[in-house]
This record gives C-alpha cells, structure tokens and sequence, in this order.
C-alpha cells in the first residue's frame, strides 16, 4: 500500500494555545478582583461596570469559554489531526472557527460588562451571541467531523469518542437553555418561567459542567497523559466503559441543583439517583489516569507536566466524589447557597481543568517549536504555587460554608434565631480574604507558566506544518472527497439514522416547545398577579445588575429560613418569572419575602450605600440608579413580549402601560417624600423599589384573603 | 412542569444518539482489539524531513 504524506496544521494550535493562555490571566483577574469585592466593597469603583454583579458573570464566562474553551480547541486540533493521521478537514473552516470564537469572547465580555445579560448563570450571554455560539459551533463541528472522516487510522481511540459526546450535548444544551423571545437587540425574556427557568437551566447549567468541563478535559487526559508519561494508559477497556456510562449518566443528574425548591418531588429524587451513580465512571476515569503512571512516579518527580497532571486527576477525583455526596438532600440541605458549592466548583476549576490546561501547554509548546522547556524550575514553581493557591482557595471556603450554614440554622434556648444574617457574612470574612490570597498566588503561577513559555518559544522555532505518513485508510469503496456528501451518507444506514435523529429531534423540539410552554404558566395560585410595568422595568434592572450573584429568591422548606424570611417559597409564585431569579449563592439575603419588609426610603438609601442601612455590610453601592432615567420607550415592546408568552395582561395594555407606570412611579415619588427623600419619578432606582416591594407579596395577600 | 417533557426528549434523543453510536462502533469492530490502540498512539508518524513553511 502507498503510504501517504500530508502535513500536520500547528498554526491553528499555536493560535488556540496563544489564546487559552490570555483569557486564563484574564478570566483569572477577573475572579480576584471580584473576590476582593466581596470583602471590600469599594473595590468595585462604584462604577457599574466594575460592580460584582457584572464583575462575577464576567469571570465565569471568561473562565469556562474562553479559558477551558480555548483549551479545549488547543487540545482537541493537536489531538485530533495526530489520532486520524490527517491534516484537520478544512483550514478555512478552522480559522473561522478560531476568529469567530474569539468575537464572541470578545462581544461577550463588553455586553457583560454593560449589564446585557439574560439573568441565567453560565449562560448570560444574550441571544445574538447565542445564535453566533451556535453557528461557529456548528462550524467546529463539520471540521472535527469532517477530519473523522477523512482519518487514515480506522480505530477511532477513546478520545475523540469524548470529543463527539461533547460537541453532540452541548450543541443540544445551548440550543434548548437559551431559548428566548427577543424584546430588542440586546435584550431578551427567557422562554421559560419560574419552576421551567430554573429546571432548564440546571439541566443545562449542570450539564455544561458535565460536556464542557469534563467530557472534552477527560479527553485530552487520554491523550496527553500517556503521551506525556510515553505509556499507554492503564485500561483501554475501562476507558471505553467508564466513557460510554458517564456520557449516559450524567444528562440526567440537573436536579440536584434544585433539592429543596419549589421543584417537585419526583424531579429532586431522579436527579438525586443519577448524581450518586455518576461516582462509578467519574471515579473509572479517575483511577484509569492514575494507574496509567504505575510504575512511572519517578517520572512524575521530574516531570513538570506529569505533575501538574497527577494533581488536576486528583481533583477531579475529589470534586467527583464530593458531586454525588452534595447531591445527597441531608449534604445539600447543609451546602446549597453556601460558600462550599464556591469551594467545589473551584477543586474542579482551579485544579481539575487549569491544571490539564497548565500541562497541555507546557507538553505541546516546547513540542511545537521544536525544543526544550526554557526552566524546568519555574515551571516547578509554577506547580506549587499552584497547587498551594487551590489549598488556600477551597480550605477556608468549605470551613466559610460550614459556619455560614450551621450559624444560619442556630436559635436560642427561646427558640429565636440567633444571628443576623450580616453576622453570617462578617463572620467568614477571614476565609474570603485567605481565598483571594490563595487565588492570587494561582495567578502569579500563571503568570510564569506566562514567562516560561514565552521564553521557550522565543528559544525555539515554530512548526507550522509537521510532515506525516500513514497509509490511507482501506474502504470497500471509492473514497469519498470528490463525490457528493449525501451518496456517502446514504450507504451507511446507522449514520444516516443517527443524522435523522439529530433531525427530527431537534424539529420536534422545536414545534413543540410554543404550545407547551404557554399553556402551562397558567397560574396555579389565583393571587399571583403579573408584574406591573414599573416592576417588570425594575426586574430587568435587578437582572442587569446580576443581583442574583448574591441573592437568592428561593425560601426552603426549613425552620430557620421559615423564621428568617417568611413562607417558603411556592412553584405557582414563579409563573410569571421570566427568567426565574432563584440565584444559588447567599452572599446576602435571600430576597424571595422581600416585598413590604422595609420601607421605600429604607431601599433608597440602601441602594445609594448600603452601609447607611446596615452597617458592616459588604454590599456594593449602586448610586447611579439614583442617577441614571429609566428607559420608558422599551415598555411597549416588554408588555408584547410577555403577553407572547402568555402573561396574561389586558388585551392593548402595551399601550396603556406607561400611563400605568408613570402613576405608580408617583406613588412611590410621595411615599418617598414623606421621609424627606426628593426624586423625580422617571428615575431608575423608583422601578427598582416598585420591582423589591413587590416580591412575594402576592401569596400574603391570599393569606389575609383567606382569613 | 411540562417542560420535563421537552427536556425528556432532547435527553432521550441525545442518550438515543449515544446508544446508537455505541451500537455503531461495537459492531463496526472498533472494540474488538482493546490493548492496541492505547499504545499506537504513542509512536510518532512524523517524518524527519526539514518542517516546511508550504502547504501540502
């Protein structure tokens, strides 16, 4: 047989590489600055772009998209091309992908910081980038398929069966999560509300964890680990079997993000059962990475890559075993809305895929330029600081998380509760201040891997093209490359069922989700009302500042929260919710019994410096609501949006709804002027306060009604 | 909570597509030689010839 010689593409690894390594100095600087936020409040400038609330969605979008999601794309072009014996199927189709992904990492982070955001975490994003993720993701994927295809290796090894499982579920989980209706350009109303936001987007939002986080990383480290140590891994059995049941496991854990809400019984209990068995594969993956350095540890000593290797598989040991125990609701009931959940999503994030990051960079740089590392010593330190940085990081937060729970849920021998929820917060601001320490030491790790690799490839000169041969692939027929894709298709009937299936499932989807959505937000609680225009208005400022960054409106069913914030929290309050503002951290308050609490004057000057109301707190200032006009124009075409999705206002109320909003507006204008507060009525901070006193009043009323 | 039905669809769909790759790859043979495969990708297909600036 003629073996054949093609040329391996490099540039586009280098291109993906340069940016994996930038948006990791940027995601990262972005989460110490709105670390130290949270213990000092005026780092955030006052500005509103600058403010924790756009600061943190910033961080995670920077962190998993950009960071992980460059990282991926490092990975998965050097990996691929060498797994399929072949160049990458279209280098067109490769740099649309690169630029394409970089605008929108781009575009993302200035909408972010503007407050364009559609209120649902790790998927903020409005729906034109949305539609934009889409495409390029699409285009991702006809380049890996197409390189699939076109492979000289007929084997298809356990990674790119990762590859496919990420890039089938994510596209899925994108699609459904972020449906919208647009209002305007840049703002939009979740398809969904209340109880439906919030399952979606745990489905979606754990599921990111699982396809984007994991899957693709779990590849890389069946590639670049027995690379790196130059053995084969230590089961390809196991990494067969532990793939195919994690990929089919893990779409149905979601739930255990909503344990204890106002999500059914039924739904928390199937998310429950899934989770625990996902510690089977997680930890069949776990063990496979480390068995496959049996008898190599003295390869680990010396090797920077082989380290930071070992210590990211550790983590994503611990973090896989802590997954299935959180999911457990008596772990949950202590966990949820603490500051451990922040711990353990940073075991899985600073160490699980930073590290695996850290290590494909110092494996394929020195690689790629045809040389050695410049410092094996840096690099060194680099891996202690590191691995020091992440101790320091989640250490005191898992302790932060005890101490707010357990202070949470503490009465007197009276039977009163016995902290204020501030004391919860200043009590653990040791463990924020230990934790941005801690963050700070990963990015000055991160800065020498910086200096190391630059200096390594200033030492070294770039393959751009790598010379290969293989022999082509043995096919029954003719190959494929100059007849048409449909004749290919069609003689391989389970490829054609598997292409029909993404098909019909995805028109199904999409034909059925109208009809269902809108009849079932019929309310079941006859008292709650939809929101008023001046409240929506006041909503979407809520949403734009992120405000769910820190505050949940989701009162669980225990005796404390009970005491603390009223009635727990209903399914039927929500049916107007679009997007549901559940939240799942408690930095402050939960807010979900907020409405008629305090004052109008109270929140004015809340609002304007929180320390004036509450001494001590860490709550950013907000002065330029006090400032900035609400913009009426964009009421008409809310109400519209909302009436679509069948909230059931007037018919013609679109047009009447200014007139509305300027008459409540006034209210508060005179409420306000009672307690010597002067305010025209067309400012922000007057839709604000209509939107807080309005929160959960609803099902008081039906209270006194029924009494 | 009608949505769970549109979520059951498109996880079932997804599990439906996975079940059929799986199906695929099992009897296409891709599992038949289970020691292989982890060490090929080992050796190096990369030839010594001077890396070239030009396309192929």
């Amino acid at each position: 047989m003629q073996v054949e010689k093609f040329y391996y593409d490099n540039k586009i690894v280098k291109a993906f590489g340069y940016a994996t390594v930038i948006f990791a100095v940027v995601g990262m600087l972005a989460g110490l600055w709105a670390a130290l936020q949270i213990y000092m409040p005026s780092t955030s400038l006052n500005l509103p772009a600058t403010t924790f609330g756009r600061m943190r969605p910033l961080h995670t979008n920077a962190i998993i998209f950009a960071f992980v999601g460059n990282c991926i794309f490092t990975g998965v072009y050097y990996s691929l091309q060498r797994l399929c014996k072949a160049r990458m199927f279209s280098d067109t189709l490769s740099w649309i992908h690169f630029w394409g992904w970089q605008l929108i990492i781009a575009s993302a982070a200035i909408t972010l910081l503007m407050g364009y955001t559609t209120g649902k975490e790790y998927a903020e994003l409005e729906w034109p980038i949305d539609i934009a993720i889409t495409l390029i993701w699409v285009v991702f994927g006809i380049n890996m398929f197409g390189t699939i295809l076109k492979r000289r290796e007929k084997h298809l090894y356990v990674a790119i069966w990762f590859y496919i499982a990420t890039w089938v579920t994510v596209a899925m989980l994108h699609i459904v999560n972020s449906f919208a209706i647009p209002v305007s350009f840049m703002k939009s109303y979740s398809w969904y509300a209340g109880v439906q936001d919030a399952l979606v987007q745990w489905w979606y939002g754990h599921n990111a964890v699982a396809f984007f986080l994991t899957t693709p990383i779990l590849g890389l480290m069946y590639y670049f680990l027995p690379k790196a140590a130059n053995r084969p891994v230590y089961s390809y059995r196991l990494s067969i079997i532990h793939f195919w049941a994690l990929i089919f496991i893990y779409i149905w854990a979601g739930p255990h993000h909503l344990l204890y809400t106002a999500l059914p019984d039924w739904a928390q209990s199937l998310g429950t059962v899934f989770s625990v068995m996902l510690i089977f594969p997680s930890w069949g993956g776990m063990l496979n990475g480390l068995f496959t350095l049996r008898g190599a540890w003295d390869k680990v000593r010396e090797d920077p890559v082989l380290k930071f290797m070992v210590v990211a598989i550790t983590c994503y040991g611990m973090a896989t075993l802590e997954g299935p125990l959180l999911s457990l609701k008596n772990i949950n009931a202590i966990a949820h809305y603490t500051d451990w959940i922040v711990a353990h999503v940073h075991v899985g994030g600073l160490g699980w895929n930073g590290f695996i990051a850290f290590a494909m960079l110092y494996y394929l740089v020195p690689k790629m330029w045809g040389t050695q590392l410049y410092s094996r010593k840096l690099a060194n330190n680099h891996f202690w600081l590191g691995t020091i940085g992440i101790i320091l990081y989640a250490v005191p937060l898992y302790w932060a998380g005890f101490s707010q729970s357990l202070m949470w849920k503490t009465f007197t021998p009276e039977g009163q509760l016995k902290f204020q929820f501030l004391e919860t917060v200043t009590n653990i601001i040791p463990m924020y201040v230990s934790r941005s320490v801690g963050g700070g030491l990963y990015l000055v790790g991160a800065l020498i891997m910086v200096y190391n690799l630059v200096k390594t490839i200033r030492a070294g000169s770039f393959i751009a093209n790598e010379a290969a041969e293989a022999a082509p692939l043995q096919k029954e027929e003719k190959p494929h490359g100059n007849r048409h894709w449909h004749s290919w298709i069609e003689r391989r009937p389970v490829t054609l069922l598997v292409f029909s299936l993404i098909v019909v499932a995805i028109g199904g989807i999409l034909e059925m989700m109208p009809t269902f959505l809108v009849k079932s937000n019929v309310p079941t609680i006859s008292s709650v009302k939809p929101y008023t225009p001046l409240e929506l208005q006041g909503r979407d400022i809520y949403v734009r500042e992120g405000c769910y960054t820190c505050h949940s409106q989701m009162i669980r069913p225990f005796r404390d929260e009970v005491a603390r914030y009223g009635e727990y929290s209903k399914a039927g309050e929500f049916v107007y919710d679009h997007p549901f503002q559940w939240g799942s951290k408690r930095t402050g308050p939960d807010l979900a019994r907020l409405g008629g609490k305090y004052p109008d004057s109270w929140h004015y000057n809340h609002m304007d410096d929180p320390t004036t109301m509450s001494p001590g707190s860490v709550m950013p200032a907000y002065p330029w609501l006090l400032d900035d006009n609400l913009d009426t124009a964009s009421t008409r075409s809310k109400i519209r949006a909302m009436q679509k999705l069948g909230v059931p206002y007037p018919e013609g109320f679109e047009d009447r709804a200014n007139e509305d909003l300027m008459q409540q507006a006034n209210s508060i204008v005179e409420s306000l002027k009672k307690d010597k507060i002067e305010t025209p009525a067309n400012k922000e901070i007057v839709a604000l306060i209509a939107y807080l006193q309005r929160i959960g009043k609803d099902i008081k009323l039906e209270g006194t009604a029924s009494n | 909570m009608s949505v769970i039905i549109i979520l059951l669809i498109a996880s079932i769909s997804v599990a439906g597509l996975f079940l059929a790759g799986f199906i695929w790859s099992v009897k296409s043979g891709q599992y038949e030689d289970d020691y292989s495969p982890s060490s090929r990708i080992l050796f190096e297909d990369t030839t010594t010839d001077k890396p070239s600036s030009s396309k192929p």
